[in-house]
Order: structure tokens, then sequence, then C-alpha cells
């Protein structure tokens, strides 16, 4: 088992998220979270991406648990085991494209031109390489931000509402590619989204609602 | 609908308190510093109102004799000629805090006695009935000072009564000239005549009456003049500290309408019209200024209180000139501190201003565009500073002070306004060379947070440079100063007789006890028609070995006895003289230049000739100071000898340490001021920094929260955070390196000679300039603290925020 999360607790400002959540991961499945607006999905995913901590429960990543570890230990874990895609990219500005796409996998010291130089074609961003983000459309800079999170080949993808800042087409397709990408590093995907159309193309779909993963 | 904008638009300050502080607190210091500078020239310039005002001597000629005093019988002899003349005879009286200068004048022609003689009886000296001008003029008479001095005087028998008078010039004793007679114990005597109007055509000529007269013009306007330059170089640091002040309210008032952008939209959609809603953000800007001014003054008001002894030392030290210790709240500089922070207030809040009324309904909000827009700038900016720079070093070719002033403007603003892009250039290919994928960050983060950094950086760099400068150009004149001051004072005792016969008998009774004794007379007369002094000296080896020549012929010191001279630098600037060049004096006489000597803080021409010479042309001449040169061991022992031999009194022997000491205390003292003015640029635009950072927080944490998620902890984020700020002082300050160094060339080789009349030689301290770095360094390591600390404090779900969009 990849992933394990055990009696999940978690309550901002007072108001508790959700409390015993429990689900798991092996390696290679492609998982959807789905739920209504506030039901904690992207705080479920954080605490997963190892961003915030839990109030109770555990979770583990191939074995080793990590919600009891300080900033530090987060980080590293953030910058070597799990790739992370956001809503609204993210990407930095003051770097290239190419920059910007080789950048977490140079920082965890697992950088591979070869496989970069493949995700950035498989992308379409090649020609784009020496460009600021800044110049590229939304759906090119989340190309970007895929193609960032998988070069250093993660355990673990996370991606919150990937697609929510595309169209519908421009949103098909790059859901396409980054699941084609996931399949071929061999990467586990754990997705947020309110889109049933983009949670029926992946293996499997958890439903979060008061509290509860159904 | 008016109250219910208003409200909406006050919110934002509720919002952001911090922002506030920075505008008011911002705008305060500018105030404060440009009022301090106000209020101390107020100071100054009042003084010389009152003391020229008072002894009514600011451009009347002054007929002195050489020789000696001139007689009671004499003045009467020019009176019944038609001369329209006033006495004046001058000494000192000895107090325990030392000798005090007292004036003697006609007190019935004195403009003050129209006024209540005694307008302050607390000193407790002075009687407490009115007084009449018989009181004042006949025995025993009445001394007039301002407070401190009559306290000062007061409880003393030996002395007439004190009357405190606030038209007394500062620093001085006023009174009646045969009070001061009989104080002074020079019966029949006066020291100079000032003349206060024309001598009628059929009058004898002055010499005539008076044998060895001569008139001269007074040097006050010279005085005027340095004095002029001393307040417009303090002028100039004000200002400059007032525009370091604006930079800080430029980024934070330019912050504030980029972020109610949104307010300002919704408003106008809402129905409130444009012209209604400009008046009342300028409504509000007016109100911040007043309260900010308001402040400043306040801090103005401590600061010049603190700092004007110093300048007052200053002044009297370099100029003679009295300046008051005591501040007075004065109508031009509250009003002028006003102005300026209303003037202020509105210059950096006119681009938003205009920006308000050309603000369409519809556009993207948020400060990103206030950074992309402020990015465009730097282009332009860098153009306008270049074109400036050269503007002023053109300026250069026309000559003068003003041209001086203008020439360093325009360096340093132009120098400010072409930052931004050097160092954007800089940042740029350190990070394409960067090999690490962090290191790439932080290089071009640092690049692409310049636009919003680069009011701060400016104003860092305005600090520093004039930092640099003015240490540089202190720093070589106290070296110069220094190494002046010991060849000048070599002689170990300075001795002043009571009068020619005692001089003699002090000459005869030290000749088998010192090694030398070297006599010297002067005499007050025009140099090259200007107002001067001309010494006597005896030829010795002391002067051939120590004594500071710029520049002379092969064998000066030979020519000095047979009447050729050696003349001061400002004279020789002034009158356009060098060696080879002859003198011009009185009489239509002449003497062959055969040197030109340093003389630093000495504003009146001054020449040197042999002590036979000169005493061959005006037999007469006091001559009752010498120089005394003998092992400094035996120093104590001669003084305590001298003293009980001759009954000399405590200021008549003057150990060459003394004053030498006492030379540079002065000196240290003159620069004090600039010193202080400089250390508080400096901390403005470390604020400025700060403020720029604070400002620009909420734009900040977007671009570092990815970074972040990607792996890099927060602690390490926070020293990035440090390092980038430091980083960016540092290269700031390597770029003021170069332009400190052009402003103390332009310093000490264009402003000083207009100045003062002097040259000073240029010296480099790169310690100091690792000492500026490093504070610099500080500077921006402080300025970043608290927003380190604030991202190492902050919690996982703050930046969070940054990427939620559900929870």
């Amino acid at each position: 088992m990849l992933l394990n999360v055990r009696s999940l607790a978690k309550s901002y400002d007072d108001r508790l998220l959700f409390d015993n959540v429990n689900l798991s991961l092996n390696a290679r499945d492609t998982v959807a979270l789905t739920g209504e607006s506030g039901s904690g999905k992207s705080t479920l995913l954080h605490l997963i991406g190892a961003l915030d901590a839990p109030d109770q429960g555990e979770i583990t990543l191939d074995g080793c648990r990590y919600d009891d570890l300080d900033d530090r230990g987060r980080a590293t874990l953030r910058r070597t085991r799990i790739g992370l895609i956001f809503q609204q990219f993210n990407l930095i500005g003051s770097l290239s494209v190419a920059a910007n796409l080789s950048f977490q996998a140079r920082l965890a010291d697992r950088s591979d031109p070869e496989w970069t130089d493949h995700i950035a074609q498989r992308l379409g961003l090649t020609p784009l390489l020496g460009q600021s983000p800044e110049t590229l459309s939304g759906g090119q800079q989340q190309r970007v931000a895929i193609g960032r999170a998988l070069a250093a080949r993660p355990a673990l993808l996370l991606a919150d509402e990937p697609t929510g800042n595309l169209d519908e087409s421009n949103s098909d397709a790059v859901l396409t590619l980054m699941l084609d990408l996931v399949r071929e590093s061999g990467t586990a995907l754990f997705l947020v989204t309110h889109s049933d159309r983009i949670a029926a193309r992946l293996s499997q779909r958890l439903h979060l609602s008061q509290g509860r993963i159904a | 609908m008016r109250r219910t904008a208003l409200i909406a638009l006050l919110s934002h300050w509720r919002h952001r308190p911090g922002q506030l502080v920075t505008l008011v607190l911002g705008l305060a210091l500018a105030t404060a510093l440009w009022s301090a500078v106000q209020a101390i020239n107020a100071e100054a310039r009042n003084s010389y109102a009152s003391a020229a005002a008072t002894l009514q001597s600011a451009a009347q000629p002054v007929i002195t004799r050489p020789s000696g005093p001139i007689l009671l019988e004499e003045y009467a002899a020019l009176r019944r000629a038609g001369y329209p003349v006033t006495p004046r005879l001058q000494g000192r009286i000895q107090t325990p805090d030392g000798p005090l200068p007292l004036l003697g004048i006609d007190l019935l022609s004195w403009p003050g006695l129209a006024a209540p003689a005694n307008d302050d009886t607390d000193a407790g000296s002075a009687a407490s009935q009115p007084l009449t001008p018989a009181d004042l003029l006949t025995a025993p008479g009445r001394l007039l000072a301002q407070p401190d001095i009559a306290r000062q005087l007061a409880n003393r028998s030996d002395l007439p009564p004190v009357i405190t008078h606030q038209a007394v010039p500062p620093g001085r004793i006023l009174t009646d000239i045969a009070t001061a007679e009989r104080l002074l114990n020079r019966q029949g005597e006066i020291d100079q005549l000032l003349r206060t109007g024309p001598v009628p055509a059929n009058a004898p000529p002055l010499t005539s009456l008076l044998p060895g007269a001569t008139e001269t013009q007074p040097d006050s306007p010279d005085t005027s003049r340095l004095t002029d330059s001393f307040h417009l170089n303090l002028t100039a640091f004000g200002m400059l500290a007032f525009a370091v002040g604006l930079f800080v309210i430029h980024g934070v008032s330019g912050l504030a309408f980029e972020e109610r952008r949104a307010t300002f939209r919704t408003l106008r959609a809402l129905g409130l019209p444009l012209p209604v809603l400009t008046r009342l953000v300028l409504a509000e800007l007016v109100a911040l200024a007043l309260l900010s001014g308001l402040l400043g003054l306040a801090l103005g008001y401590g600061l010049a209180a603190a700092l004007l002894p110093d300048v007052s030392a200053s002044l009297r030290g370099l100029y003679g000139a009295q300046v008051d210790t005591t501040l007075q709240l004065r109508g031009s500089w509250v009003f002028g501190g006003m102005a300026m922070a209303l003037i202020g207030a509105l210059t950096a809040g006119a681009q938003g201003l205009i920006r308000l009324r050309s603000l369409p309904l519809l556009a993207a909000t948020g400060p990103d565009r206030w950074a992309s827009a402020a990015a465009r700038q730097i282009r332009l900016m860098s153009v306008l500073g270049i074109a400036l720079a050269a503007a002023g070093l053109t300026a250069l070719s026309f000559g003068g002070l003003l041209a001086g002033l203008a020439a360093i403007a325009g360096l340093l603003l132009g120098a400010a306004l072409t930052l931004p892009a050097l160092l954007r250039l800089i940042l740029t290919r350190i990070a394409q060379r960067a090999r690490s994928p962090l290191s790439q960050w932080v290089w071009s983060d640092m690049s692409a947070q310049l636009p919003g950094l680069s009011l701060a950086l400016m104003a860092l760099l305005l600090a520093l440079a004039t930092n640099i400068g003015v240490t540089t150009m202190v720093s070589s004149f106290r070296l110069t100063f220094t190494g002046w001051l010991d060849q000048r004072l070599a002689a170990e005792l300075y001795l002043t007789a009571r009068s020619d016969r005692q001089a003699q008998e002090i000459t005869a009774w030290l000749s088998p006890r010192v090694d030398a004794i070297l006599p010297r007379r002067s005499v007050d007369i025009q140099l090259a028609n200007q107002p001067g002094r001309i010494y006597g000296i005896t030829d010795h080896a002391t002067y051939r070995d120590n004594w500071p020549l710029l520049a002379a012929t092969a064998s000066p010191w030979d020519q000095l006895q047979t009447g050729a001279v050696l003349i001061n630098e400002q004279l020789a600037r002034s009158a356009n003289l060098w060696i080879g060049d002859t003198l011009p004096l009185p009489n239509s006489q002449s003497a062959p230049i055969v040197g030109v000597y340093s003389d630093y803080g000495n504003p009146r021409a001054q020449a040197i000739t042999g002590l036979s010479h000169l005493t061959r042309q005006f037999p007469n001449l006091p001559g009752q100071q010498m120089g005394i040169r003998i092992d400094r061991s035996q120093i104590p022992q001669l003084t305590r000898q001298l003293r009980q031999t001759f009954d000399l009194p405590a200021d008549a022997i003057i150990d060459q340490r003394r004053l030498k000491a006492l030379s540079l205390e002065i000196f240290e003292r003159t620069f004090l001021v600039t010193g202080a003015l400089n250390v508080l640029t400096l901390g403005v635009a470390g604020f400025a920094i700060l403020t720029s950072l604070l400002t620009l927080w909420s734009a900040r944490l977007p671009q570092l929260a990815p970074v972040w998620a990607l792996g890099i902890s927060r602690r390490q984020l926070a020293w990035l955070e440090l390092l980038r700020s430091c980083g960016l002082a540092a290269l700031t300050a390597l770029a003021a390196l170069p332009l400190g160094l052009a402003l103390a060339w332009l310093l000490l080789a264009v402003v000083n000679v207009e100045a003062f009349g002097w040259r000073l030689p240029m010296h480099l301290f790169p310690l100091d300039w690792l000492g500026l770095m490093g504070l610099a360094i500080l500077a921006g390591a402080l300025a970043a603290i608290l927003p380190a600390r604030k991202l190492l404090r902050m919690s996982p779900a703050a930046l969070l925020q940054v990427f939620s969009h559900d929870r």
C-alpha cells in the first residue's frame, strides 16, 4: 500500500471539517475525491500533501508516518515524494518555462533531463521553454504545472481542481495528458474535483460529505 | 452620500493600520528633518540680523589705527571737523567660565535704548526699579547682556549691575564706552570708529586729523557669504532628507491607491460622481498631511533644539558669528514645514489622483497591476536619470556655487533614477549564471521584486552616497586639517603679554631659558582691495620646516625679509593671484608673492612678510604676541614661572596642545550636525525599505507559497527573504560607492572652493566604505526581519489560503 490514512480529523476556527477519515491508495491508483463546497476536500488533500498537520489520526506513505513531522521534515517529503498541482497553476513568474518545469526535480536532486524533455514534448511545451509563464495561456500554464509536478517522478501526485480554471475542451485535453503521464511515470494520483465528468475518468471515486468518506 | 462614501474610503485604513502608520510616520519624518534644518537656519539668521541691527556695523566703514589706539582728543577733533563717527572700545571680562567679550559703545546712539531698558530682572543682579538713560551713562553704569550671560555675571560686586536685554547680540556684553574704559582700565582710548555717514566735502583728510589711521570696509559681507554657504549646505541636506522621506510616502500611497482601486470602482459603479470621489480622496490626503505635518513639526522642534548648540558652536568657531542657542517657535519655519508636508503629500499622491481621474469602471484589480506598471516605468526612469546626470555635469561648466550644487543634485537624482534598471541588469545576469534551482529562483525573484522596492532602494542609494560623499569630505578635511595644525602650531607655547613693554621684559627673561622666541606682529589693512591682515614673522627654522605651503618659489623664506609676501589660499583664489604676481597694498604699494599657504577655517584674506620689513612700514605696531620653542617636558615649570614673575592671566599663555585640541573640538562640532543629518537620512532610507517590504507583503505571499509547497521550509524561505533584502542593500551600497566618491569630489573641488575659498586634497577611506556597506546590509536585514519573522510564524493554514478555493 502506498498511502494509508487512518482516523484523520481536522477543524478550522472551531468548525469541524471531518473526523475519522480513512482511505488508502496503491501505487498507480487514480482516485477522484468529490464533495460539496466547504466539505473539506482541499483540506484533506493538503493534509495528505504534508502541507498542513491533522488534529488527529495518522498518514503513512510507503509505511512511513509523516503527519507528525516538523516543518522541515514535511518540506523534505513534499520535495522528494509528492507532486502538487493547484487550480491557480502557481508557477514562478520570475523563472522561464524550462526552469519552472525542472524546478522541483532539481530541488529534490532527482533531475532527469531526458524525462523532462519527454514531458515537455508530451505536453507540447517544447517551443515555449524559453518564455516567461506570464506570456502563456491558462491551459499552457497548467500543462507547465503538471510537467513540474511529474518531472521529479513523485510517488504520489496530488491535484486540486487542476482544470477548474480551464474551459471544457482545454480541460479534457489537459486531463488526458495528465493521466497519460501519470500512467507512464507509475505515479498514484489523488485528484480533488467538483466535476462528475472528470471524476468518472479516474479508476476510483470517493465522496466526502458531512465529515465522512463514502 | 458623501459621508457614506467617506466612511467606505476611510475603512481601508482600519483594515490596514500599518499602511496608515507608515504614511503618517514617513511624512512626519520628512517634515521633521526639513523643519529642523529650517528652524536652525531661522534662528541663526535672526541672530545675525539682531547683531547687525544692534551694533549698526553691517556695512559701515571702520576707522582704525594699526599703530595703536585712537585717543579721545583725536576723536573729538574728528567730530569737530564734521566726521560722522561713533567710538567703540573692546576688551574681555574674566569670569569663572572664561573671558567674555565686552563692547563699549556710545549708548546714546544705540537703538536698543529706546526700548524699556530692563526687560527682565530675573538675573538677580539688575535693579528692579525703572531705569533712566542717566543710570546707563553715569557711574557705576550698567552692563547689558542676554539672560545666559547675565546669569554668569550675577552677584559680581566688582562689576556694574547687569541688565538682561534681548537686543544684545548673543555671547557679548554691551555697555557705555565710559563704563568700558573704567572696567578695561583704558581711559581715553578708542579701538575703532564707525563712520555712520558720508564725510563733508570740505572736511580735512582723515590722516591729517588721525595720523596712521586707515579706513576699511568691515568683513561682514564675506562672513555673511560664508554663513550663507553653511546654511545652504544645511538646506540641501534638509531637502535631501525630505526627498528620501517622499520616497516612503510615494510608495505607500501608491500601494494604498491600488488596494483601493476596487473600492473606487464600486463607489463609482454605485453612482458616486467622479468629481466628488476625487474631492474626497484629496480631502483625505490633506487631512493626513496636516496630521503628519503637526507631528513632524513637533519632532523637528525637538531635533533642532538638540542640534542648535552645536550649530551655534560651529558658526562661532568658523566665522565668529554669534547664534543664540535657545530655539524659538517662528512662523517662517512652522508654516514652511506645514506647507512642505502638504506639498510632499500632494506630490506623492498626485499620481494616484491622476489615475483616479482616468480609472475605468471595469478592469482587473490588485497590487500586481501597480508592480507591473512600475516595471514599465523603470526604462523611462533610467532614460530620465541619464539625462539629469548629463545636465548636472553640464551645469559644472558654468562655475559658481549654485552650478556645483546643481551638478550634485543632477548627479544624485540621475543616479537614483537609473538604479532600478542597473540592478535589474545585474540580477538578470547573475540569475542566468546561477546553477542550483534555488539560487536561480532567488536571483530572478530579486529582479522581479525591483519594481516594488525601487523607491526604497533609490532612497537608500541617496542616503548611502551622501554618507560616503560627506564622510570622505569630512575625513579628508580632518586629515588635512590635523596635519595642517601640526605644521602651523609648531611652537610649543603661545604667549600674549599685557603690553609691549612687558613683551620686551618677557623676551629678555625667556632668552636664556628657551630654544627660540618667535615674535609676531600684525596689522589689519586692505590686501588686493579686500579687508585682511598682514603678519610679520622672524626668519626661523620653525617656519621653514613646518609652514604648509601649497606653492612657493625656490627660496621664499629668504625673500620675506626683503619685503616679499606669502599669501593664504583664500586671498589667492578670491583675487586670482599666485606666485610670481604682486600683491596690491594700500597707498599704491605692492609686494611680490613668493608663496601660497593653506589657511583652513579663516574666512579673511591674510599675508605674511618679514617682521623687520613690516615694522619699517608700520613702526608702532603692538608687539605682545610670541611663540616659544621649548622642550615639552619643561612647559609646566616655565608656564608657572612666567605667571608668577609677570603676573600673567590664565589665558595669556596657551599650550599648543590645548590650542590644537580646541581647534579640533571646533572642527568636530562643525560636522556634528552634518553627521547627525547623515545618520537620520540613512535611518529614513532603512525605514523606506521596511515600509516597502511590509506594504508589498500581501503581494509577496502568493509568490512564496508555491515555493513552500514545492518543498522549501518556512525557515529556509525566511532566511532567503533576509538574504534577498541584504543582497539588494549590498548591491545598492556597491552602486553608491562611485556615486559617493563623485559627490565627495564635487564637494571638495567645487563647492568648498566656491563656498570657503580653499580646495582640499581628496583622501580615500576604504575601511569607512566597508563599515558603511555593513551598515547598509544591516539596514536591509533589520528591514527584512519583521516580514521574515512573520513568514516564520505563519501557520500552514495561512499559507494555504493562497491555494484554497474550497475547504
